[in-house]
């Protein structure tokens, strides 16, 4: 059977002819020797390892790097149709800070009914420490990357909001950058909107969120768990194309009120902090007190306003996916109006009438953990074998607040590379928003995730999933 | 700069001076093995013992055979000065300093690092042996030419390179005086083939063997060579040079920070010192002693940079 059948193909589109937006990439297509592209695809992999643009993966061996399969067919968006998902996310993301201020601040949202209170009072990601702060320019997410998929022509649906320190841009930005060498050719054929300007924007961006007490130019500094990180690549990347120092844990100390940072010549001042250590670790005195990833007392620092935390510790309340759930409501109430991106049925296991539905059911359901993240420790229901699906139907059972399940959405497809030619592959998608006083930015297009067994659903880089170049063209 | 990125562009570039050096020291080992028939074990020894590892050696083999001390040099990751551990800290300080190194630069130190897991991914036949050493040497160049040919000429590159005279010097006062007594006129049977082999691996262990008959140094003598490799301002690979290089770099960071530092001072009094020696003055001290103290202020110089510069919290 083929699966693939039921899905919406971006190239392809229902009646099986090419849709517009591929039209000119598919004749050329056509004319290029299988050959030369399967040696352009070993070029590409070739200058991936060497660049270092590597992974680790969590529980192997430290030394242990790996590549993420990047296949060089594009993923095309006409400039329309990104211009109405770029609004979404925008009206999203605002949505999302404004929840943000509200809930660390008088909670109307949950004063006014709309979200029961437990959603807040039992979330490890509230944090009690951040009630009542205001963060320098009000922005408490900075960089946003939102997960959206696409059912069919018009239909994209967010996946999830990913509001604390959201990864991947590097590859968006090192796929472009690849595809222009290996293909000069098709840029100067197609007008594909640029992504190259993400890295000035971010420093901008950032820049524009320093403190109202730093003078001069803000000095911006990314903070990696170091080197084994699994996403230290990317840490070292945007430190390095911003401009920015690229600092540890150990090379930060409060001195005088403020975050300084150990150099060859003494201690120097930092004003904004993009951190890429999650909020447990920030901060020793104040959250884990094992922590040696972060930097004692910078809590404090933070309170005082002497430094600008990115993203704003306890942001994580906004990207559970049980508060998903309540994106509709949320994004009507903070912002007056529809939400224009749909979300995605989802049934809170927390309720008994919606667990009962979820194990009655549980074969046609993807579930996933509240908490959970990057695919771990979700079920997909239609792939998923008798004995897995009974497993897990125990420990949902066992826990059901910690569960949430949605259909199986049948994920569009878009071709990759193969032997035989080109094959259909399911793809997600994450754009990347970057917030400031001064506005939104959302980068045209972001990182298309593709699944690269064929019919899986999975497209985590940890589990299988590879990346293509995401186009969204000037028309 | 961070003090970290002061420290690990010295460490990455004292581990790739390291892994050039114990190549080097490979190949003089094997050369005179396969010379001399007799005595390859405590050939083999001092090899082991000129890479500081002669200790973490017998802990875990019987005697000195060639084929366990090349292994233990060239692949042993519990050896943590073998070629491949070593290779593998360089390349994993390069990712930490990656901010402050041009792609070439970086590019260069990854390929070494991929390039030498395939080769030493399994132990090394004898018949193979010179061509990974060869290798060795090669990606140290070109890591080498990336540095010389990319980077700007600032505090960066004055750390890289303090490493790479740091370890310079101390590899080649190791080479000196784990061999000192074959240098000591007293006990030179002179122009025996003995000592001329003797002298060959020591000046082959610094690539300076050729360089040394350019020379016109006729007469090889323990104290021509000894002169050659402690003294003379123009092998790279000499006490002296190294010790001026670290010092210039030092002046460097001084003129551009404003700032000096005990480093500087310890270092231009080294110089001074060893600038007015002569090999006689050195003989008469003993050549042993003043080697081990050699040794010694080199160390506390790097040290006092390590301090000065903050490389640690």
């Amino acid at each position: 059977m083929d699966d693939t059948e039921k899905h919406f193909d971006e190239m392809r589109g229902p009646a099986d002819q090419v849709r517009p937006p591929y039209a000119t990439y598919r004749t050329w297509f056509d004319q290029q020797d299988p050959e030369r592209l399967r040696s352009k695809h070993e070029e590409a992999e070739a200058f991936f390892r060497r660049t270092g643009i590597t992974f680790n993966v969590y529980g192997e061996d430290a030394a242990q790097e790996r590549l993420i399969p990047f296949d060089l067919v594009p993923r095309i968006i006409s400039g329309r149709q990104w211009q109405k998902l770029s609004k979404g996310i925008e009206q999203r993301v605002t949505a999302i800070n404004a929840f943000l201020h509200d809930i660390y601040h008088r909670q109307e949202i949950l004063r006014s009914g709309r979200m029961p209170r437990e959603l807040i009072a039992q979330n490890d990601a509230f944090l009690p420490q951040m009630i009542g702060m205001a963060p320098p320019g009000n922005v408490y997410t900075h960089i946003v990357g939102t997960d959206i998929v696409r059912i069919g022509e018009d239909d994209f649906y967010v996946l999830e909001d990913n509001a604390r320190t959201p990864s991947g841009v590097s590859y968006m930005l090192e796929n472009r950058e690849t595809m222009l060498q290996m293909f000069p050719e098709l840029f100067a054929r197609i007008k594909v909107q640029p992504v190259s300007d993400y890295p000035k924007n971010l420093r901008a961006s950032l820049a524009a969120c320093a403190p109202a007490s730093c003078q001069g130019k803000p000095r911006v500094a990314v903070l990696t768990p170091g080197i084994y990180n699994s996403a230290y690549f990317e840490h070292s990347f945007l430190a390095d194309q911003m401009g920015a120092q690229l600092v540890e844990g150990h090379d930060l100390r409060v001195v005088d009120g403020h975050i300084k940072m150990r150099t060859t010549r003494g201690y120097e001042q930092i004003d904004v902090l993009y951190r890429r250590v999650d909020d447990e670790y920030l901060d020793p005195l104040t959250f884990n007190p094992e922590s040696t990833l972060g930097v004692p007392g910078i809590m404090d620092v933070y309170r005082a306003g002497n430094i600008t935390i990115a993203n704003a510790p306890g942001t994580g309340v906004a990207d559970d996916k049980a508060i998903y759930s309540y994106m509709p409501e949320l994004v009507e109430f903070y912002t007056g109006e529809k939400a224009i991106l749909k979300n995605v049925d989802t049934w809170r296991c927390s309720e008994p009438d919606s667990l009962s539905y979820v194990l009655d059911n549980l074969a046609d359901l993807v579930v996933k953990e509240v908490h959970g993240s990057g695919g771990y420790g979700m079920l997909v229901g239609p792939a998923a074998s008798k004995q897995e699906l009974e497993d897990f139907a125990a420990k949902l059972r066992a826990r059901p607040s910690n569960y949430i399940a949605q259909p199986t959405l049948s994920l569009s497809t878009v071709p990759i590379f193969v032997e035989q030619g080109l094959a259909p592959r399911h793809v997600d998608l994450r754009p990347f928003a970057l917030v400031s006083p001064k506005g939104i930015n959302i980068t045209p297009g972001g990182l298309t995730r593709v699944a690269l067994k064929e019919g899986s659903l999975v497209v985590n880089s940890s589990q299988g999933g590879g990346t293509k170049d995401t186009w969204v063209l000037e028309d | 700069m961070l003090g970290k990125t002061a420290g690990g562009l010295y460490w990455m570039f004292r581990n790739l001076e390291r892994a050039e050096n114990t190549a080097r020291l490979i190949e003089a080992g094997f050369r005179i093995a396969l010379t001399r028939s007799q005595d390859k074990a405590s050939e083999w020894k001092s090899v082991a013992t000129t890479a500081g590892a002669a200790g973490a050696f017998s802990q875990k083999y019987e005697g000195f055979d060639s084929a366990d001390v090349i292994d233990f040099l060239l692949r042993d990751t519990d050896n943590p000065s073998s070629v491949m551990s070593v290779i593998k800290s360089a390349r994993d300080n390069a990712r930490l300093v990656r901010t402050a190194l041009t792609t070439e630069v970086w590019t260069a130190v990854n390929d070494n690092w991929m390039t030498m897991k395939d080769l030493l991914a399994e132990p090394v036949v004898e018949t193979e042996l010179p061509k990974v050493l060869d290798t060795i040497r090669q990606q140290s160049a070109l890591v080498r030419g990336a540095l010389h040919g990319t980077m700007l000429r600032n505090d960066i590159y004055d750390f890289a390179r303090l490493g790479t005279f740091i370890e310079r010097a101390d590899n080649t006062a190791r080479i000196i005086d784990v061999k000192y007594y074959t240098l000591l006129p007293s006990t030179s049977f002179v122009g025996s083939s003995l000592d001329n082999v003797q002298w060959e691996t020591i000046l082959r262990s610094v690539s300076a063997h050729r360089a040394f008959r350019w020379l016109d140094e006729e007469d090889m003598t323990a104290s021509s060579v000894a002169q050659f490799l402690i003294l003379d301002r123009r092998l790279p690979r000499s006490l002296l040079f190294s010790l001026q290089q670290t010092c210039s770099n030092l002046e460097r960071l001084c003129d551009a920070y404003g700032e000096r530092h005990t480093s500087q001072d310890h270092a231009s009094q080294m110089v001074d010192g060893l600038t007015k020696r002569d090999i006689a003055s050195i003989f008469d001290e003993g050549l042993h002693e003043f080697i081990t103290g050699f040794i010694r202020d080199n160390n506390a110089l790097g040290q006092m940079i390590e301090q000065d510069y903050k490389f640690y919290g």
